[in-house]
């Protein structure tokens, strides 16, 4: 690039003059290459930063739209709200609970699975292929399908499946939960690590296949046991594609709506943060609260996004750096 | 990737080596492929299809009559029909799904072109050309991703109704774009990342122009990518029920919205919700298997390969 602007600026000019015309050229060359970059950022910045700057604002209202004669600033008092009221609380709980417990379990099946795939057997293709279909499933046909026809107590798969068995045995009695009513929780992490498992699997298969195998060979050579190349070569190995899974899986599970919705509208100690705040301002119309519920979400994923942001820069630096 | 594998070839003996690196590390895997494997299989196998029961089930079930949907234990090898499929598409009824499937493609279909008109330029001066800085822009653009929708959603859903954006299709196409703008960016960089120096140089030397350049060097090498990027947006624009639900009503409401009429549903219906979910569910089955190979490389954005 500098090489092209020495040339145009080539000899017949005053040596101040040069110079002045080298830098404005400079300057329009950094603009022509950031020209690209803009309507991209603008964009970004108008649609997703802007409306949470109003956010932020809200939250320190007393807005409800129901009442909008008593609008005015309400300092902090939205924000202690979030933290007293018993259902706003619970949902802070609740989304811990939830994503905590689906990014563990689906990580750690999904590279179960992986290690499984990393083999070769008949009809890998296939197995593989049967795997993924549950991450390729619409989020909201998912639910209704687990609220349905796996966990409806009448006539649910999963209780028509309990009362064959019981057949097989001679027994009419075959237990038949409402597991939807008795842990309606456990339901939603169930269906959400079945969706989750095939993502994870997926970036652990991957990371599995770039393990570098000479390094295996010669452990084995050395009559390493499989327990001990497991977990003192490629445990190690994996840890950055573990962590890579886990945080972007937190990221979107933290968001979770839909499964919330749909299996059990937020009822029996399920409802989320992002279900809870969508029910105080859509139907509570308490916009200064929400806001200051949607902050404390964002103030939430920030603490985690730290690590993920960490974590995903180191492995960018070295590609980076490749 | 791993911080070993760019060390292997140096440490191995010059010369073949290298190639045999490749051969050598499949084989190792492979090399007994009788011992664990068969046992490894059948488990893979086992688990495979318990994964894959639900949506297997759902799709046995759309075929089945509503009674037959409806049985305990269940009838397996009840007579197909497709009863249901025509239910879904009103036939007795008289409620179209099309209204809803139409806005679910034109919102995914349009954000996902506005998507790649925003996303390639802002890769390509993030990789090929790269700015100064360029790091802390790719985190700026992955920061606004890990902002949860719910913290911008009300100022949106106020300036929508003022404005009389609601229930508008228009609306969600830009909300979809923000959303899955800065995933693409990610993606569509490490894929044009993957465009060899030595050949822009090479065009550069030859005298090639910017568009003949990225017509003839970076077009070929970058299509898969580009491809795998727009179905991985596709498919997060048509899974979407958040910004639709709160953004979207009568006339503009997508599938998802179409599909959550059936969450308190009473009586005779398995069926027609599984059959509901299979229509809902096809294009995205596909626009996944079709970005299979770039799957990984895609949802890790970019991160792993």
């Amino acid at each position: 690039m500098t090489t092209a602007t020495a040339r145009v600026s080539g000899p017949g000019h005053s040596a101040s003059k040069t110079s002045k015309n080298a830098r404005s050229r400079e300057r329009a060359l950094a603009w022509a290459r950031r020209a690209p970059l803009l309507p991209a950022l603008i964009f970004l910045i108008i649609v997703t930063q802007l409306p949470f700057v109003v956010t932020l604002i809200i939250s320190f209202l007393n807005w409800n739209s129901l009442r909008p004669d008593q609008t005015g600033f309400a300092g902090f008092d939205n924000y202690v709200q979030v933290l007293t009221n018993a259902d706003l609380r619970q949902a802070i709980f609740t989304t811990i609970v939830l994503t905590v417990s689906v990014v563990l379990a689906s990580l750690v099946i999904g590279l179960g699975l992986a290690l499984l795939l990393d083999k070769k057997f008949i009809g890998r293709g296939l197995a593989r292929t049967l795997l993924i279909a549950p991450f390729l499933v619409v989020p909201v046909a998912a639910a209704l399908i687990w609220k349905h026809a796996l966990l409806n107590p009448t006539y649910g798969l999963i209780n028509g499946i309990l009362t064959w068995i019981w057949s097989l045995f001679g027994s009419e009695n075959a237990p038949q939960p409402d597991l939807l009513s008795q842990a309606p929780l456990m339901a939603v992490i169930v269906s959400l690590v079945w969706q989750w498992t095939p993502f994870m699997m997926l970036i652990l298969l991957a990371g599995l296949q770039s393990r570098p195998m000479d390094t295996v060979e010669a452990a084995q050579m050395d009559g390493a046991s499989p327990w001990g190349i497991f977990r003192h070569l490629t445990l190690p190995h994996l840890r950055q594609y573990l962590e890579l899974g886990g945080l972007l899986g937190a990221i979107y599970i933290v968001q979770n709506f839909d499964a919330v919705f749909t299996l059990t509208s937020g009822g029996l100690g399920t409802a989320n943060l992002p279900y809870a705040i969508y029910q105080t301002f859509y139907f509570a119309n308490e916009y200064g609260l929400a806001s200051a519920a949607g902050v404390v979400v964002v103030i939430g994923t920030i603490i985690v996004a730290t690590f993920a942001l960490r974590t995903v820069f180191s492995l960018f630096k070295k590609e980076a750096a490749r | 990737m791993s911080t070993l594998t760019p060390a292997a070839p140096r440490k191995s003996v010059p010369g073949p080596t290298a190639l045999n690196t490749g051969s050598r590390r499949r084989g190792k895997s492979r090399m007994d492929p009788t011992r664990n494997n068969t046992a490894a299989g059948i488990a893979a196998w086992l688990l495979a299809l318990l994964f894959a029961t639900p949506v297997l089930w759902m799709i046995l079930t759309s075929f089945h009559s509503e009674t037959d949907a409806a049985t305990n234990p269940p009838s397996l090898a009840a007579n197909l029909t497709l009863d249901a499929y025509k239910e879904f598409f009103g036939a007795s009824s008289g409620v179209s799904p099309w209204p809803p499937l139409i806005n679910s493609a034109t919102a995914s279909i349009l954000s996902t072109v506005l998507v790649l008109v925003l996303a390639i330029p802002a890769a390509y001066a993030l990789s090929i050309r790269p700015v100064k800085k360029w790091t802390d822009v790719m985190f700026f653009f992955l920061s606004t991703k890990m902002m949860p929708v719910v913290a911008a959603i009300l100022p949106l859903y106020l300036f929508a109704k003022n404005v009389g954006a609601l229930d508008n299709i228009w609306f969600l196409v830009l909300m979809y774009t923000s959303m899955n703008l800065p995933i693409a960016v990610w993606m569509m960089r490490s894929f044009l990342a993957e465009v060899p120096v030595e050949m822009l140089e090479a065009a550069q030397i030859d005298g090639a122009g910017l568009l003949l350049t990225l017509r003839k060097v970076v077009a070929p090498v970058a299509m898969p990518g580009i491809a795998a990027t727009a179905l991985i947006c596709f498919i997060f624009s048509w899974n979407e029920l958040l910004l639709a639900r709160v953004l979207t009503g009568v006339m503009a409401g997508t599938a998802p919205v179409f599909l959550t009429g059936f969450v308190s549903s009473q009586g005779l219906f398995l069926a027609k919700v599984c059959a509901a979910a299979v229509v809902i569910s096809l294009p995205v089955l596909f626009a996944g298997f079709a970005a299979q190979d770039k799957l990984v490389q895609g949802l890790s954005l970019g991160a792993v390969k």
